[in-house]
Order: structure tokens, then C-alpha cells, then sequence
């Protein structure tokens, strides 16, 4: 099993002036890892990351969005797959932490920890869906992986924790989304 | 207008009329569950229209998320729903909308609202407690009950992005098909 800030880690050595959007503990260990402008924190309600980033997708054509989703996350917004499948964004990638639980929550687990989130992603039209288990085969594919023609969904099998600090009032403030305003207006 | 006109205006809502006043208003995207008040007359000629870009979802909530993503490109989006709907997606309304005053455009089918009666005076207790909410989140609102009404669409689209702030449309009866 992997682990997170490992994968986030190795996402970070690839990313260069894609949108990223990341949420709740993908969002707080994506903070400590890479803070950068052009990373998108303000969605306000869980589980809509992915469609936050849709939109940005289309407003956007000329930048790639990286949505980094947890499963959790996803439950809450699961006909997601099936709006960004039938839409086809071809700049879209869309990666989802799967530990089993609500961590960001207090770690309860999901009603159910063993869904095939790839399977879900392919049934609803991704153009290519991934479960990754194992760090090095994550690190030998991502880089192609998020050039790759959207929408790409990438499942990846993680333990729980640890948690990075979070301050989500910060995280989510009116700074925060003027700043990345501003880097998408610049051409970042 | 003339006499007859008038009299049309004040007996009909024509979803043509509206599509127009979203164009107008420089809208390119329409965001939308299906709403059998709103369907026939405007959900199912904006999927035939070229200029407006409709995008399916299968939770109004995610319309929110959309037009949230689309504004940061620029891009006004109408998010056509349900009053149901409207109530399903409170919490992502509350977030985009009232807290963090993204320009989300509302446009809210209110079924089985009969034509001509006030929403307050609606009997389904949905109907009537949609302009509370919208009153509580401090959300502007205009109920579209016929072709006179639409007039208030495109000025206030374009005021909810060039000062960034939500606004929202009722439409209080079956419009019509163009």
C-alpha cells in the first residue's frame, strides 16, 4: 500500500504550470508539499472538487486541471464521473486517494472500503482509468499519466495518514482565490 | 408593443424569450438537471440551440461547482434547475453563492407553482420557502412569470459578474417552446 505524501511528492517533481486542485487531505499535504499560486483550494462544499475543476477545464482549454479527490470525497459527488464522462474534457486528470475512510473527518470508515473507483471511472467514460498500488509503478507512469489525453482517472491505493497541519480557514480564503485569479489572468 | 402583444406578454413565458435574454446577457454555458417545469419549454430548445452550451449533470450541486470553475475563466453559465434542486444543493450554494459571492445564476423552476399566484402563496411549503432562502443567503432574486418579466434577465447576469455576486431567476410558470 502507498502512501500519500510519497505519491504526492512524486506528482509534485512532474507538475509545472497545470491547475491543480486538491482537496481536504490531499489539499493540506498538496500545501506542504507545493504551495504555488496556481493551485485551486476554494470549494467550499466536499466532494465537488472534481466539478470545480471541470469547470476551470473548460474555461481554461489551453491549461491542464489535476483534480487530486479523496475517496470520501468522491462518495458525496459520484455522478461526477458520469458528467465529466459524458463531457470529455481532454485536459482533465483526475487522481483519487483511496485509504477507506472519511481521514479529514476523524478516519471513519467509508460505508464501503473496497470499491474499484477505476472501474466506476471507466464505466462512466473516462478515456483511460489506473489503480496504482505500488510507489514505484506510480512513479514510472505519472508523468505520462497527466500528459495524457483526458479525461484520466488515476485510483491510488494509499494507507491512512499521516495528516499534514491544516488551516483551512487559510486554505480557503479570499487571498487564496485572488491570488490564483490573478496567476490564471497572468498566463501562468 | 402594441395592445395584442401586451396581452400575450401577460399570459404567456416564452422560452425563446428567455434563451434570448441569456444570450444577451452573455451566457455560453447552461448547467442543468431536469426540471419537468422548464423541460419542454426551455431545457429541451437550449439543447438544440448552437450558441448555448449545455452540460448535463446528475446532481444540481455540481452546477454550482461548474459555474464556480467556469468563472475563473470568464466563462457565465446559467444553472437551471428544480426547486427541489435548489433545496438539495443548500450547502453548495451557501459556500459559492453566499460565502464566497461567486456570480452562480440561479434559474429555478418552480413546480406546480399555478400561474399568476405569488410564490409565498404557493400550497407546496417547497415553492413557498424558496425566496426565504434565497433572502436568507442574501441572494437577489426576480420571479420570471411571463414574456413582460424577462426583461430583468440580461441586467442581472450582467451585474452578477462584473461585481461578482450570485442572482437568481424564478420561473413561475411552464414556459412555452419557441
Amino acid at each position: 500500500m502507498m502512501n500519500r505524501l510519497e505519491c504526492l511528492k512524486i506528482l509534485a517533481e512532474h507538475v509545472t504550470d497545470e491547475i491543480v486542485a486538491p482537496t481536504y487531505s490531499c489539499a493540506t499535504d498538496w500545501m506542504a508539499i507545493n504551495d504555488r499560486p496556481l493551485n485551486y483550494y476554494a470549494f467550499g462544499a466536499m466532494g465537488l472538487a472534481s466539478s470545480h475543476a471541470l469547470g476551470l477545464a473548460l474555461a481554461r482549454p489551453d491549461k491542464r486541471v489535476i483534480v487530486l479527490d479523496g475517496d470520501g470525497s468522491l462518495l458525496m459527488n459520484l455522478g461526477t464521473l458520469v458528467t465529466i464522462g459524458a463531457v470529455q474534457p481532454k485536459n482533465f486528470v483526475h487522481f483519487v486517494g483511496h485509504n477507506g475512510s472519511y481521514e479529514a473527518n476523524g478516519g471513519a470508515p467509508l460505508p464501503n472500503r473496497s470499491l474499484d473507483f477505476a472501474a466506476f471511472a471507466e464505466t462512466a467514460g473516462y478515456k483511460s482509468a489506473h489503480t496504482f498500488t505500488d510507489i514505484d509503478d506510480f512513479a514510472a507512469k505519472v508523468g505520462d499519466l497527466i500528459k495524457a489525453e483526458g479525461p484520466v482517472f488515476g485510483n491510488l491505493v494509499i494507507e491512512q495518514g499521516p495528516l499534514s497541519n491544516r488551516d483551512y480557514s487559510e486554505m480557503h480564503s479570499a487571498k487564496r482565490r485572488e491570488v490564483f485569479r490573478e496567476a490564471l489572468d497572468s498566463g501562468a | 408593443m402594441d395592445d395584442q402583444a401586451k396581452d400575450q406578454a401577460a399570459e404567456q413565458l416564452s422560452g425563446g424569450a428567455i434563451m434570448d435574454a441569456m444570450k444577451e446577457a452573455g451566457v455560453e454555458y447552461v448547467l442543468s438537471v431536469p426540471d419537468l417545469h422548464t423541460s419542454y419549454g426551455l431545457l429541451m430548445p437550449i439543447a438544440d440551440d448552437p450558441d448555448l452550451k449545455l452540460i448535463r449533470t446528475c446532481k444540481e450541486d455540481e452546477c454550482i461547482g461548474i459555474s464556480a470553475g467556469l468563472s475563473y475563466g470568464d466563462k457565465r453559465a446559467v444553472v437551471l434547475i428544480q426547486y427541489t434542486g435548489f433545496l438539495y444543493a443548500q450547502n453548495a450554494i451557501r459556500a459559492m453563492a453566499a460565502e464566497q459571492q461567486k456570480p452562480i445564476c440561479l434559474m429555478i423552476g418552480l413546480l406546480g407553482k399555478p400561474p399568476g399566484v405569488l410564490p409565498k402563496d404557493a400550497k407546496r411549503i417547497g415553492v413557498r420557502s424558496v425566496e426565504p432562502y434565497l433572502d436568507f443567503m442574501g441572494i437577489p432574486h426576480a420571479l420570471i412569470e411571463t414574456d413582460a418579466d424577462v426583461h430583468l434577465i440580461p441586467p442581472a447576469i450582467v451585474d452578477a459578474y462584473e461585481n461578482q455576486h450570485p442572482t437568481a431567476f424564478l420561473i413561475g410558470r411552464r414556459p412555452v417552446a419557441p
